[in-house]
């Protein structure tokens, strides 16, 4: 049974201008539900270079993606927005004037009065390595994540990776599977040393194997896996037999269901107005790196402009019977109630 | 100004200006090889712009960083040559660099 959650304004997507649409929205009243794939806010801030420096978000001369993440999540504390994070939306209607009905992967439906996509780089999902002939194995024996460990019990498992995705899988399911085998392209990890110590006393225990290579070549029927070919580094061949194998390359983003709502795209990227970055949709709006007009440039700064003009439009959907006045949060004693200040 | 060949997958060859002190994934980029994603824009982040350093340019190119290594591990068909486009500097020493383009760079 889904649930139906209703709100005003639902964004697609919690990276930093996703984020920032909650504060504007905010600001005029305007409840926000953020929707997002990764389990943490920040987007590629925080996926991609969270500890990386940014230098050109006005007024900060130098902050990491993970501290803008930080400051953002308290500049919207006051909005209370409820965040929906290791979901993906994967529907959208229009059922009329301002009027939405949203599916997301958790089995979540709602009903608002505007979209707001703020999606970047389109939702990140794991890397799929390019052996051929891989595809038929897909999510029969061999899968990019883990739901439900007994799922492997007594399988001899490949796992195939460096970080703490493939390190941490390693060590949760050794203990259940018939045989497990790591395979890395070089012998050092990434991952946390912790799991890496792990990781080597269970090789050393003769518990576990770990191999260093890349997986050349796959054999197996009907969907069923039955060994690969790992190529090592001096160009030796050697074959593992298996029942599943789980590789962990990290994610890369697709622009994914975005490109089945009936919108027209350019490159993979949604025109919009520059009045208001609203799609030909009414009330369906797209900000940051995900929109396209003449002149765009794909900065953060850009895409915190585009949230300031998008609420305002938002709003008319929002409060068709109200006039918007426009205010400053330096003067504004209404603003400073709503951000707590005053 | 140094000159840089891009060879792709599908054998396309692209000699191409490339200038100093900026890296050789922006020169791809400036110069639409579309095999160089660069997802990430140049941070050492995504290993989407990975290329394979023609053998007798690999000694003058050099060897990644701790840190770039850390990253091609998440790319694929990983050489002892391959090196992330956004870490090579383009200097004087590398007029006439050849480096080949994957045909997948994870996405």
């Amino acid at each position: 049974m889904s649930e139906t959650i209703k709100t005003d304004v639902l964004i697609i997507g919690a990276g930093p201008v996703g984020l920032f649409a909650v504060f504007e929205l905010g600001l005029l009243d305007i409840k926000a539900h953020l929707v997002d794939i990764l389990d943490k806010a920040g987007g590629q801030c925080a996926e991609l270079y969270p500890e990386k420096p940014i230098y050109d978000i006005p007024g900060i001369p130098y902050i990491t993606g993970h501290g803008l993440t930080d400051a953002l999540m308290q500049q919207i504390k006051p909005f209370n927005p409820t965040l929906h994070l290791g979901e993906m939306v994967t529907t959208l209607e229009k059922l009329g004037d301002a009027h939405f009905r949203v599916g997301t992967t958790g089995d979540k439906i709602f009903e608002t009065k505007c979209v707001v996509i703020a999606a970047g780089g389109g939702s990140f999902q794991p890397k799929r390595p390019p052996i051929a002939g891989i595809e038929p194995y897909e999510q029969k024996s061999v899968f990019y994540a883990v739901r439900k460990i007994d799922a492997f019990r007594d399988k001899r498992l490949l796992i195939v990776g460096g970080g703490d995705s493939a390190l941490d899988w390693t060590l949760n399911l050794q203990p259940v599977a018939k045989r497990l085998t790591l395979l890395h392209r070089r012998d050092e990890f990434r991952g946390a040393p912790d799991s890496v110590n792990k990781m080597r006393a269970l090789v050393a225990e003769g518990k576990m194997d770990l191999k260093i290579g890349q997986v050349s070549a796959l054999e197996g029927a009907d969907g069923a896996l039955s060994a690969v070919t790992v190529k090592g580094n001096d160009g030796s061949a050697a074959r593992v037999e298996l029942d599943a194998m789980l590789p962990f390359f990290g994610l890369t983003m697709k622009l994914g269901p975005v490109a089945d709502w009936g919108l027209k795209l350019e490159d993979e990227l949604i025109p919009v107005d520059t009045a208001a970055f609203e799609t030909s949709v009414p009330g369906l709006f797209a900000i940051g790196d995900i929109n396209t007009y003449p002149g765009k440039l794909k900065l953060i700064l850009s895409g915190f402009h585009e949230a300031a003009l998008m609420a305002q439009k938002a709003y008319h959907y929002v409060y068709p019977e109200k006039r918007l006045v426009f205010q400053y949060t330096t003067s504004s004693t209404s603003l400073q109630k709503k951000l707590g200040v005053a | 100004m140094p000159k840089i060949t891009f060879i792709e997958h599908d054998n396309t060859v692209h000699t191409v200006d490339a200038e100093l002190n900026s890296t050789v994934m922006e020169t791809a980029l400036r110069n639409g090889i579309a095999s160089i994603v660069a997802e990430c824009g140049g941070g050492c982040s995504c290993a989407t712009c990975l290329v394979h350093v023609d053998e007798a340019w690999s000694p003058i190119v050099g060897q990644p960083s701790a840190e770039e290594d850390e990253m091609l591990d998440g790319a694929f068909e990983v050489k002892p040559t391959s090196r992330l486009a956004c870490q090579i500097k383009v200097t004087e020493a590398l007029d006439g660099l050849i480096v080949r383009t994957p045909s997948y760079q994870g996405r």
